[in-house]
C-alpha cells in the first residue's frame, strides 16, 4: 500500500523521471556497444520528431486509461470536492476496490464471461477448424465462393439481427441465460476465425502433407497429424482473438440478458455497476482498467500473428 | 503407388471431405444468421410486439411509418454522417502510425501496447473512461482548459467552467465522432499494417538501388500498393460503425434531444425498451441496402487488387 501510495502522489515526476531515464540508458547503452558520443547524440536529435510523433500519439490513446488509473484510488473527498484530477491531495485508498470485488456483482460478471467466452471458443474451433481447412486446401471455386460469403456474414452488424435473435432466444427459452449468448455468438466468430485460421492453413507448405499422403496417411490424418501442429501459433493466436471478441460484444449480451447476476462484463459493467443516476465512478473505472489491461497485452502479443493470418488470408490461394 | 491412392478411399477424396469439413460450419451460419435475416424481414412487415407474437401481413406499413417519422430521418442522417466524417480521420492516423509501426524503434512494443489499448478494451468499458473524461462537471479535460485559462470568467472558450462536452448539440456530436475516432484507428492501422508488410521485398531493395529516398518509396511506391487494402480497411471501419450502438448507448442514450441518436440506438430503443418488434426491425432493415453497398464496393476492390 505504501509503495502504490508513493507512485500515485508522485505520479508525474515518477513517470518523467522513467521516460528520462530510460531514453539516458538507451543512449549510454548505444556509445558502451558502438562508441561515437556525438554521433549517437546528434542521431537521437534527428530521430527526436519521430518521436515526438509516436508520444504525442501514445497520449491520446492512454488519457482514458490513464485517468481511469489515477481515479481508482481517490477518497470520495479527492476526487469530488474542488476536483484536481491529476493529483492526489489525499491518501490513495483501496476501498473502492474492495467495494468492487465483495459489494459488486463483479466477480459474477467475470465469471460469466470467462464462461460464454471458453464454451464459445470451443465451439468456434470445432465448426472452424475443419471448414477453414477445407477453405484452405480442399475444395476449389466452390469453396472460394463459400469463403467470400463467409467474410459478408462477418460483416453482418449484430444492430441488423438482435431483434428477431432475441424472439429466437426467447422461443428456445433461453432468455437470461448465458447459454443463449453461447449459442448465438459462433454466428460472428466462425466466420472471423475461419477467415484467420485459412490463412494459417494456406502458410503450411502443401509438400508435408503430400509428403504424409504418400507415407500412407489419409487426409483427415494428414489434417489432424501435420497441419494441425504445424499451425499451433495461429491456432493460438484465433483463440485469443475468438475470446476477445466474445468480451467485447455488447447489443446481444444487453438484449438477451435482463437480470444482475447473469450478466457479463461489458454489459455489467456499465449498466449494473450504475444505480439509476447514482455513479460510483471509482469502482467503475477500476472495474474497466482491470479488464483493458490484460486484453490489451494479450492483443499486442499476437498482433503480428493476426496481421500474418489476415494477410495470408487475403492472399489467393 | 499414386493411382491406387486416387479417391479409392472416401477418407482420401477431397472433395467429399471438403463437403464434409465445410458443411456444418456452414450450417451453423446459415441457421444463426439467415434465419433471423429473413425472420427480421417478416418482423418489418407484420405488427408483431413483445406481447403479440402472431405474425400477421401488414405490407409496408411499418416501413412508410418509419420512413415519414422526423425523428427516423435525423437519426439516418446523423448516422451516416458520423460514418463519414470519422473514417476521414481515421484514414489519416491511420496510414501515419502504419507507417511508423512498420519500422523498427527502441520501445516499439510499448508504444504498440498503448496505442492498441482503445481498440482492444471492450468498447462499453473504454467508454466508461471517456464518460468521465467528457463529464458536465469533473471532466479532466475542462479541468486543464481551466488551468489554461480557456474556460471560466474571461475565458477564451466559455465563461462557464465547464464546456458541457456531451449535452452540448454540437459538441456531443463532436464528442462522439473523436470516441469513434479514437478507438477505430487502431483497427484500420493493423489493416494497414498488414498491407504494408506484404509488398514484396524485392519491389522495396529495387527502390532502394535506385536512390528512392523514404519519402519517395512512401509516397510513390508503398501508398500506391496498398490503395487497395486502404479500402478495405476503410469500408472495414465504415462497416463496422454504422452498425455500432455500444458508444452512444453508453455516452449520451442518443442525446442531447436527439443529437447523437444513431441507427442501431434507434431501433432498440424502438424495438426492445418499447417493446415494438417490427417497427425496431423495419428501422434496422434500412441499414441493410447501405450496408450490401459498401460490402459489394469493398469486393470488388479487393478482387480487382487480386488480379493486379
Amino acid at each position: 500500500m505504501s509503495a502504490l501510495s508513493f507512485v500515485l502522489t508522485n505520479f508525474w515526476t515518477l513517470l518523467v523521471l522513467a521516460f528520462l531515464g530510460l531514453v539516458a540508458l538507451r543512449i549510454v547503452w548505444r556509445v558502451r556497444t558502438y562508441g561515437a558520443t556525438r554521433a549517437e547524440l546528434r542521431h537521437v536529435l534527428r530521430r527526436s520528431p519521430f518521436y515526438f510523433v509516436v508520444l504525442v500519439f501514445c497520449f491520446f490513446a492512454a488519457a482514458p486509461f490513464l485517468i481511469m488509473f489515477l481515479h481508482s484510488f481517490k477518497t470520495d473527498g479527492d476526487l469530488y470536492r474542488r476536483p484536481q484530477p491529476f493529483v492526489y491531495r489525499q491518501e490513495p485508498t483501496l476501498e473502492h476496490l474492495d467495494a468492487l470485488f465483495n459489494n459488486t456483482a463483479y466477480l459474477d460478471f467475470i465469471r460469466n464471461s470467462v464462461l460464454v467466452g471458453v464454451a464459445v471458443v470451443i465451439i468456434t474451433l470445432l465448426l472452424s477448424l475443419p471448414a477453414a481447412y477445407a477453405l484452405a486446401r480442399l475444395t476449389g471455386r466452390w469453396g472460394e465462393r463459400a469463403g467470400i460469403l463467409m467474410f459478408l456474414v462477418y460483416l453482418v452488424p449484430p444492430t441488423l439481427l438482435f431483434i428477431p435473435m432475441f424472439r429466437i432466444v426467447v422461443l428456445l427459452g433461453l432468455k437470461d441465460s448465458p447459454l443463449s449468448l453461447i449459442v448465438v455468438y459462433p454466428s460472428f466468430t466462425v466466420p472471423f476465425s475461419m477467415w484467420l485460421l485459412q490463412g494459417f492453413f494456406k502458410a503450411v507448405p502443401p509438400e508435408l502433407e503430400e509428403a504424409a499422403l504418400v507415407d500412407g496417411y489419409n487426409r483427415v490424418e494428414a489434417f489432424l497429424r501435420v497441419v494441425l501442429p504445424l499451425s499451433l501459433p495461429g491456432i493460438i493466436s484465433t483463440v485469443v482473438f475468438t475470446f476477445t471478441l466474445t468480451l467485447h460484444e455488447f447489443i446481444y449480451g444487453l438484449v438477451f440478458i435482463a437480470n444482475t447476476s447473469q450478466r457479463t462484463l461489458s454489459v455489467g459493467v456499465p449498466t449494473e455497476l450504475i444505480l439509476g443516476d447514482v455513479y460510483f465512478w471509482q469502482p467503475l473505472l477500476a472495474a474497466a482498467l482491470i479488464i483493458a489491461i490484460p486484453v490489451g497485452f494479450a492483443y499486442n502479443l499476437f498482433l503480428d500473428s493476426l496481421v500474418q493470418g489476415f494477410t495470408m488470408g487475403a492472399v489467393k490461394g | 503407388m499414386g493411382p491406387l491412392r486416387l479417391g479409392n478411399f472416401p477418407l482420401d477424396n477431397r472433395r467429399l471431405i471438403g463437403a464434409l469439413f465445410l458443411t456444418p460450419a456452414l450450417l451453423y451460419i446459415v441457421l444463426l444468421v439467415g434465419f433471423p435475416f429473413a425472420l427480421s424481414i417478416a418482423f418489418g412487415f407484420s405488427d408483431v410486439t413483445v406481447g403479440n407474437t402472431d405474425l400477421s401481413f401488414v405490407g409496408f406499413r411499418n416501413f412508410l411509418a418509419v420512413w415519414e417519422n422526423d425523428i427516423f430521418r435525423q437519426v439516418f442522417e446523423t448516422t451516416i454522417r458520423f460514418t463519414l466524417i470519422s473514417q476521414v480521420f481515421i484514414l489519416i492516423f491511420a496510414n501515419i502510425l502504419a507507417v511508423i509501426f512498420t519500422q523498427e524503434f527502441t520501445g516499439k512494443w510499448f508504444a504498440r501496447f498503448i496505442f492498441i489499448l482503445p481498440w482492444a478494451t471492450p468498447v462499453s468499458l473504454a467508454m466508461i473512461g471517456w464518460l468521465w473524461m467528457l463529464d458536465t462537471k469533473y471532466s479532466p479535460i475542462d479541468y486543464l482548459l481551466l488551468q489554461m485559462g480557456l474556460l471560466g470568467r474571461g475565458g477564451l472558450l466559455s465563461d462557464n467552467r465547464n464546456l458541457y462536452w456531451l449535452a452540448a448539440p454540437d459538441l456531443a456530436q463532436i464528442s462522439v465522432i473523436f470516441v469513434q475516432v479514437w478507438r477505430m484507428t487502431p483497427l484500420a492501422t493493423v489493416i494497414l499494417m498488414a498491407g504494408l508488410s506484404s509488398i514484396p521485398t524485392d519491389i522495396l531493395d529495387q527502390a532502394e538501388v535506385d536512390g528512392s529516398r523514404f519519402m519517395r518509396t512512401l509516397l510513390q511506391i508503398k501508398l500506391p500498393l496498398i490503395l487497395p487494402i486502404m479500402v478495405i480497411a476503410l469500408l472495414f471501419s465504415m462497416i463496422t460503425m454504422f452498425g455500432d450502438m455500444t458508444v452512444v448507448y453508453v455516452l449520451t442514450r442518443g442525446g442531447p434531444v436527439d443529437y447523437t441518436r444513431v441507427l442501431g440506438l434507434y431501433s432498440f430503443q424502438v424495438g426492445i425498451e418499447g417493446g415494438n418488434l417490427a417497427q425496431g426491425a423495419a428501422i434496422s432493415l434500412f441499414a441493410f441496402p447501405l450496408l450490401l453497398a459498401m460490402a459489394i464496393f469493398m469486393l470488388r476492390t479487393a478482387s480487382r487488387a487480386e488480379v493486379r
